[in-house]
Formats: structure tokens, sequence, C-alpha cells
């Protein structure tokens, strides 16, 4: 393995926040801050029938890439609860070779 | 699933559940792991072998521990100390409770009859399950009901599907019956996916699990949102129609034009088992899209562009929404978009809708339970004589009428409320609250059933009742309350707390005080063994094990005589075919086929108004952070979504002086609100959303203030009673307003 890392199709992330709340209960992390945070492009309309409107979760200082639940045998918290299944643990090169034949809005990120 | 549902130490463990309020939601089962340690509820998980939610969880599930150990959650009886409205309280003990409840109830129903108590209930809760049988079995009174003008939350589509289908609620098909979901043998994904005023992703109405939308577009499913804003998922759209708020009907009608016109609908399935095409196809040509276009205020070569992507993609599929029942002539847009399935050959076709059985686990025992009442109650329940066709297809009274029974003690002054998991004078399902509080502020006696002192807990409860949330009760849940079961789960208690019961325990133990023969149970689980053996082969315990039962479905029905009562082919309905013409709509003086007027209030019906009230007011939009008006005390939850938001169009924004961010007044002739402003052009210019169900927990609770009820209270703008001939319909989505800037949540 090279490092951990998350591959992010964000083409489909809802905005549901789980990921968060997931990751907050996993570390018992409170209030105001966050081992993942989704980010927000406002929607906005391209042309007459085309429309933006994208969610970005972005890994904190405080994310261990759920290192406990990996060594487990389990997932990452935010990728076992993502509404929308959008998030996928695993080797970063591995996922980033996955994301390059994947088509649509997606990417890769770690914090190691 | 695995066999096992609990594992751990005494101390410390794990429970597999399935999600069915309280906190509120729908009946979606959502599969959890809950972790426990010395009976708290510490964190939970996702249910990766559940078939239908794989792990997934939003983040009212994921916030369960944050809800149920709130230090505002009453988990003991109250007894008012002080006058209403003081919020003074004593604890008393659950015996004292019920025997005083039980005390009252003889004493008011001895002098003024059985029906002089009302039962009301919110929604999505297990209320909306077990509220009617605390009526009729437990207080043998059949004055019950859900305080939402025009019974207008699935009740009306669930009506039109009986009249015009009769089948229970027509779904898209999701595979949901199905262990090996989509890579079942058989199963079709559906081509294009109408959602037509609806959120599925955040509302999971009824059962429907919202992100399979997800799934489906990952495999290939083309989306159509109908909305008079851009959601995130008409964002993501291949098409999404921004009509003007209450057109629905309208463009159902030249969808069918178009259809039709152009010959792209399935004959074989019209010829065999629709009926009345003729006259139907007849009523769609005075619909063309030029006309339609113009009511809609949509350009007129979308409806031609998704009428064809709709009927030539073999299969595709519809979801509508509340809109349909919460707009004037919603319900021939529910009988119109009906229609658009049946014609193009969707109904109950892999991909297509699926349809429930006409009969379902739990519906016999809850019609059952009628028969506690004395000959002639149930049949003269209020309102029932008014509206035939309601009086028919809802067991409930007329909400409409009983609010005007409040006010009038005509034809029966009402005496005594119990209060069900609703929190009415919060802007959530009733439109005109302040007449709901003064109404029920008669009651010589009301209890309410809550998780939280609210402020409908606060304005009217001489006693609270702690209700159980999931975590902490036995029970089951069942998709589309029965109405279209994928399938039935286990809801495991994880932890014991004696201060708080479930809506069958309350029904149990207070039926044993007041009508003991109907209520043998031992306690809930009893309860479900029972009820499970009557229509399973097997009891609780067994489901417990399952985790998750999903039956067998089968595909075309009516071909094989599975949808009739009496074992023939075809519909349940008076011709024995899905009416496109409707032979019971004209016993109850509705046009017999759908037809499209101009909302209650609009620029067009009211032109006398539209210059003082320019914008079209519409609400409910979803969120995930909320169900209805629960979840504003979850500091997490607040944290991602702190103040009610009015959406408004930027060209309306800068008409108006707004910015972004501002605190804007809401107003009409009927009153007003303050909400926060999003400006943004998801919203259609001229058309301001506003969300329901706030309330702040965080401020005073004693009267006047009740914890800010009234201060972003959009039900205060919405007029009762503007109903069709069959008691349907309503304005939640169609309002006239005009909106200022304010200088905060006071105004």
């Amino acid at each position: 393995m090279t490092k951990p890392a998350l591959l992010i199709n964000y083409e489909y992330c809802t905005g549901c926040h789980s990921c968060e709340i997931a990751c907050r209960n996993e570390h018992g992390i409170g209030l105001g801050k966050w081992g993942i945070k989704m980010l927000e492009v406002p929607p906005f309309q391209i042309d007459e029938e085309h429309w933006n409107w994208d969610n970005a979760p972005i890994l904190t200082s405080l994310c261990d890439m759920c290192a406990d639940r990996i060594a487990a045998g389990g997932d990452a918290a935010c990728a076992h609860v993502c509404l929308a299944q959008c998030i996928e643990y695993g080797d970063f090169l591995e996922l980033a070779r996955k994301a390059s034949e994947m088509t649509g809005k997606v990417y890769v990120i770690s914090n190691q | 699933m695995k066999d096992q549902w609990k594992w751990g130490t005494d101390n410390d463990y794990w429970v597999r559940t399935c999600a069915w309020s309280a906190p509120g939601c729908h009946p979606v089962g959502c599969g959890l792991k809950l972790h426990v340690v010395d009976n708290k509820l510490v964190n939970v998980d996702g249910d990766e072998e559940h078939p239908v939610t794989n792990g997934r969880l939003c983040v009212r599930c994921l916030t369960l521990p944050e809800y149920l150990n709130h230090p505002q959650r009453i988990t003991t009886p109250l007894k008012r100390a002080g006058e209403r409205g003081e919020n003074k309280w004593e604890p008393i003990t659950w015996d004292d409770a019920l025997d005083l409840i039980a005390e009252k109830a003889r004493e008011i129903q001895g002098k003024y009859g059985m029906d002089s108590i009302v039962v009301i209930q919110g929604t999505g809760r297990q209320a909306a399950l077990y509220a009617p049988p605390l009526a009729f079995g437990v207080f043998r009174t059949s004055t019950t009901l859900m305080g939402i003008s025009g019974y207008s939350c699935y009740g009306p589509r669930c009506a039109v599907a009986e009249f015009v289908f009769g089948t229970g609620y027509p779904e898209l098909d999701f595979a949901s019956y199905f262990p090996d979901s989509y890579d079942h043998p058989g199963y079709e994904v559906p081509k294009y996916i109408i959602s037509w005023g609806k959120m599925p992703l955040t509302s999971n109405g009824d059962g429907f699990f919202g992100h399979s939308l997800i799934d489906l577009m990952k495999r290939g499913s083309k989306i159509i949102t109908i909305d008079p804003r851009i959601t995130w998922l008409g964002a993501h759209a291949d098409t999404a129609i921004r009509l003007r708020p209450g057109t629905d009907a309208a463009l159902a009608l030249a969808f069918l034009n178009v259809i039709i016109d152009e010959d792209l609908y399935d004959h074989d399935f019209v010829d065999k088992w629709c009926y009345g095409f003729d006259q139907f196809a007849e009523r769609c040509r005075e619909y063309p899209p030029s006309r339609a276009a113009e009511i809609c205020e949509i350009p007129e070569h979308l409806i031609y562009r998704v009428a064809r992507q709709f009927a030539t993609n073999k299969p595709s599929s519809l979801m509508w929404g509340l809109t349909f029942d919460q707009t004037t002539t919603g319900g021939q847009a529910s009988h119109a978009a009906l229609a658009m399935l049946a014609i193009c050959g969707y109904v109950d076709v892999p991909g297509g809708v699926t349809v429930g059985q006409p009969s379902t686990f739990l519906g016999k025992w809850r019609v059952d339970t009628r028969s506690n009442l004395a000959p002639g109650q149930f049949e003269n329940r209020l309102g029932a004589k008014n509206f035939p066709a309601a009086d028919r297809s809802q067991w409930v009274c007329n909400p409409d009428i009983t609010l005007e029974c409040l006010e009038t003690d005509e034809p029966i002054k009402l005496r005594m409320a119990v209060l069900q998991s609703t929190n009415i004078i919060s802007p959530t399902n009733n439109v005109q609250p302040q007449r709901w509080y003064a109404g029920l502020k008669k009651m010589e006696f009301t209890v309410c059933r809550d998780l939280f002192l609210t402020p409908t807990a606060v304005a009217l409860a001489d006693v609270f009742l702690p209700v159980a949330t999931f975590p902490e009760l036995d029970g089951v849940v069942l998709p589309h309350y029965g109405r279209n079961p994928f399938f039935v789960a286990a809801i495991n208690k994880a932890i014991d707390n004696p201060g708080v019961r479930s809506d069958i325990e309350f029904c149990i133990q207070l039926g044993k005080r007041l009508n003991p023969d109907a209520w043998d149970y031992k306690d809930a689980v009893d309860f479900f063994d029972r009820q499970l053996h009557a229509s399973y082969d097997f009891g609780f315990d067994e489901l417990r094990h399952m985790g998750v039962y999903q039956g067998e479905y089968t595909y075309k029905k009516y071909e094989k005589g599975l949808s009739r009562g009496d074992g023939k082919p075809g519909f349940n309905t008076p011709s024995g075919r899905i009416e496109l013409y409707s032979l019971l709509y004209p016993m109850w003086g509705e046009d017999p086929l759908p037809y499209y007027h101009e909302p209650y209030y609009s620029k067009y019906s009211h032109p006398e108004l539209a210059e003082e009230y320019p914008l079209i007011l519409t609400t409910g939009g979803r969120k995930y952070t909320s169900f209805h008006s629960e979840h504003r005390m979850i500091a997490s939850l607040r944290e991602i979504d702190p103040w009610a938001k009015v959406t408004i169009h930027p060209a309306d924004a800068e008409k108006y002086g707004i910015q972004n961010g501002d605190w804007v007044t809401i107003e009409n002739w009927l009153g007003k609100c303050q909400m926060k402003a999003w400006v943004s052009e998801v919203i259609k210019e001229g058309v301001v959303h506003c969300e329901h169900g706030w309330w702040y927990p965080e401020q005073e609770g004693a009267e006047p203030n009740l914890f800010g009820v009234w201060k972003s209270n959009v039900n205060l703008l919405l007029p009762h009673f503007c109903v069709n001939p069959l008691g349907f319909g309503s304005i939640y989505k169609e309002m006239m307003c005009k909106i200022y800037k304010a200088q905060g949540l006071d105004g």
C-alpha cells in the first residue's frame, strides 16, 4: 500500500452530511470540529437546461483514515454510511488508477 | 442477513434493528447496529447486511445518541403543576397517569358521549399505525384524525390509487422486494424516472429509501424532475421542469395529450386493462402543450420531450409526491399521472411501479378495531356524510370539519383531546395553527404523548406521557404502512427505559383499563407475535433472527387473478379495469375525468389580491436534518441548519431589497412569519419557498412565547378548507404572499 486514501465520486455526493456525523461518532469529535467536512459549491445555472451543484467532502487533520476500523477488517466510518455510496476507502495509487477510468466528477484524497 | 441480532456482553453489547420512529421518520426500516454500554446508547452504525440500505444512514439516525440522551428529553410522565402554558410540571408514575386518563375518559364519555374524546395523530411516526386503533379500540371514540387540511398527506394519493387502480400505493420499482436487489433475475432498471413534486432523497417518503434513486442513476436511469425549484436531484437530472406551483394537472394532461396524439401508448395494455380510453383521450385533447406551457409558465418543447422520453423508453417510471395532495387540483393530477403509467404499460411490471396487495399484515387488525364502536358510530364520524369519497377511503374524521367543530361546538362539543405524536400548533401538517390552538384550549382535559415538551405540550397538555424511541421498543416496521410493503422487519429493543412507552404498549396498558376485552395482549412482543402468526408462518422471535423478511413479489398480478378479491383477472375497480374514466367520481359529484383549474389563490383566480401579494408561496421542502417539527433541539443538526429558511430568486430579492442571509417577513392577509433569506436561482422567479416545522427549543417555553412557535410559523399564512368535491386538495404548495426585509426573527 502506498498510503490510505478515499476516492470521492462527487458526481453523486448529494450533500447529506452523513460522513461528517459518522466521523464525529467514531472519533468522539465535538461540535464545530470535523474529521471530514462537506464543502458545497452553491447551485448555479450554466445555461437554459444545465445546472451545477457540487458537494465535496474534504479531510481535516482529525481524520486518521479510520485506522482502527480498517485494522478490524471494517471500512471507513464515512464510507460505510454514505447515502450515495460515493466514498470508497483504499490505497491511493489503486484508487487513482480506478478514478482515471471513471467518467464524471471524481477525486482521490488523503491527509496522510 | 445473519441469524444473530444481539452480540457482546451483558453490559456492553450491540443490537441489530430496523428504524422506525421515534424520532420521527417514515417506515423505511433502515438497518442499524446500536452499541449499548451500561444500558446507554453510545454509538450507532449502519447495518451493511440490510438488503435495501446496505449500511447507509442519514444524519437523523447518526445523531440518535444525542437524541436519546438529550437533557431536555422527558422520560417520566408529567402532570401539569401550574396553569396551562406556564410550563410547570410534576412527575407522576405511569400507573397513576394511566389511571387518571382512564378516570377522566370514563367521566367525560359518561356525561357527553363516546365521541366527545378526539384522538389527533401526527405523521410518519408509529402513531400513523396505532392512533386509529387507540381511538376505536381503547377510547371507543370515532373522533380521530390527523389535523391536516384536505387529509392532504398521502391519504388522497392512496385514495386516488384505490379508485383508479384498485390497488395499494403504486411505488417506483426499486427492486426492494428482492434479497438480491437490482441483480434479481427479471428486474429491469427504469430508463427514465420522473420525480414529480417530491424530494425522495431527503423525504424517504412513506418507506421509499430515497438514495435508491442514486443506485438507479449509477445503473443508467435518467431523472426528470418536476418542481418549482431545482433540487440537487434536479441539478443532476436529464430534464428539470420548473412549473408554476399548482399547475401539475395541466402539465400531466399535456404529457398525455402528446402520448396519445403521437400514438406512443401501449395499445395492448389499454385495450385489455383500461376503461374509458376514448373519453379520456377526448379530455386530453383539451390540453395541447401550447396551452399547458402557458398555464405552467414553462417552455413548450420540454413537454414534448419528456412525454416522448417517458412513453418510448420502456420501462420508465414515475414518483408522485406530496404536491399531489397539497394543491387545488392535485387529485386530478394524481389521476392523470396514474393514467400516464397505465397507458404506457408501466403498472406492475419490472422497472415500472409495483402495486401493493389489497390487504396486508396488521391491516385486518386495524380495521377490526372499529368493531369496538357502537353501531352507526363510525359511519357518523365527523365529516363522513359531507364527503363520501373520503369516508370510503379514509378512516378518520374530516380535518377541516373537525377544526370548525372545535370552534363552534357543532355538531358535537369535544371535551378531551389525546395528542399522539403531533406538535399541532407548530407549522407541521396543519394549516391555521392558531385556530387549532384556540379550539384545543377549550378542552377539559388533554393528554399529549411526545418525547420533548413541545410548544403544543406546553400550551395544551394536562398530562404529558413520554414516547419510546425505537432503540427502546420492540416492534415491526412495514414500508408504506402496509400499502406496498416491500418487507416486514423487526425493531429490536436495545435499551430498557422503564419511563417511556411505545404506542402499542400505551394502547395495551390503557386498553386494559378502558376496554380490556380488546386488549388481552401481555405486552408488545406478545402482540406482534400473535399478529405475525396470523399472516405468516413465523412469529416475532423468528423475525428478530431474520432481521428483514422479504416476501415474494409477483408482477402482472392483474393477468393472474391476484389483484381482485374474487380471484378474477383485472383490477379491483367497479369496471375491473384501470379507470381512466372513473365510474366512482360522478357518484360523489366529481368529474369522472381529470381536469385542471386555477389554484384557489393565484394571480388569475384572485387578480384583486395579486397587486398586494404578487409572489407565490410554496412550503414544505424537506431537509436531511429534521423530520417535520422534530430535531430542532439536536445541536449537531442545528449546526447544519440553524434557522428557518425562505428561498427567493435573485430578481425578486433585488426588487424587494433583500440580500442573502437577511431576515425576511413573509406575509399575506392571514398572517406573517420571519425566516432567513437564501437568495438563489434554484427557485422559479416569482415564487418563494418557506420551510416548515420551525420552533426554537432554546427559547422560553412558557406562554406567550411557547418556544417561539409563532415566529417562523408559515402555516399561519395558509387557509383551511380549500378542498375539491371529494374532500381532498389544499394550498400548502400554492398560496399568495408578499415579502419584505425584517430586523430579525421577531419581525
